[in-house]
């Protein structure tokens, strides 16, 4: 039987950046282009975090340095933006590491989880901007 | 298998490198998320946050290696991802090794960053 007289087989391919607003978006699917961006965010932020680490440790001058430097509202905001990437990274890969063995890959559970992700990493990302802007 | 193992049924997976580094970025995951609830621990139970406690904790060697030992796998699941991505999106085999190649560049740096930060004195 020849090659050229079978159906095309269908082609699966992925999702590139530019479809995605043509795309339907279940939470799950939210959940993961999420967990890309925040990943990549922190991959490109890790020198600034390094750079952090560094004036903490250096000398108690760099210590206090850092104090004031992390005092202004626009490195806060970097700060919050990284707590947030960090955070949903943490709580969307602890579920991958989940349905990894086999728990909850149905729709209904997993669409659960999707969204017990955003509810736990977003409240946590409230209470680190609370203490960051000084709530308490 | 040598028999058959030629033309379009050739063998052409089965090196298991896609499934060594799926393996591999799941462990470094737990590795770096169980030093991230031991940072949180000791940070919340320091009664005072100073400059003295934060350094004394990074002034331990094991703690030096071990954080070093986090840093890699940090690095390691980081090429990885960024690999998958940049497979996903960008098609053009040219500009895709432009970019692995500044990933895993980008990535030695800041290994010897965490170096140099850990083990100044």
């Amino acid at each position: 039987m020849s090659e050229a007289a079978k159906p095309p087989r269908p082609q699966f391919r992925n999702i590139h950046l530019t479809q995605i607003a043509g795309y339907r978006m279940p939470l799950a699917a939210i959940v993961s282009i999420m967990h890309r961006i925040s990943g990549l965010f922190l991959f490109l932020m890790l020198p600034f975090v390094l750079f952090l680490l560094d004036s903490s440790l250096l000398s108690e001058g760099t210590f206090d340095y850092l104090k004031g430097f992390t005092s202004g509202w626009f490195v806060k905001l970097v700060i919050l933006a990284l707590s947030w990437a960090y955070l949903h990274h943490f709580c969307a890969g602890i579920r991958h590491l989940i349905m990894d063995n086999h728990i909850g890959l149905d729709k209904d559970s997993a669409r659960k989880s999707s969204a017990t992700v955003l509810v736990v990493s977003i409240t946590l990302m409230v209470l680190v901007a609370l203490k960051l802007f000084g709530a308490f | 298998m040598a028999d058959n193992n030629i033309g379009p049924k050739r063998l052409v997976v089965g090196a298991h490198y896609g499934l060594r580094d799926w393996l591999a970025q799941r462990a470094t995951a737990v590795v770096m998320a169980v030093y991230t609830v031991i940072l949180l621990v000791c940070f919340f139970t320091s009664t005072n946050f100073s400059y003295q406690g934060w350094a004394a904790l990074f002034s331990h060697q094991w703690f030096k290696v071990a954080t070093f030992a986090v840093f890699m796998a940090l690095f390691f699941h980081a090429w990885i991802g960024v690999r998958d991505a940049l497979m996903d999106y960008v098609k053009p085999v040219g500009v895709r090794l432009v970019l692995q190649v500044a990933t895993i560049l980008w990535l030695i740096g800041c290994a010897g960053y965490a170096a140099q930060i850990l083990w100044r004195n």
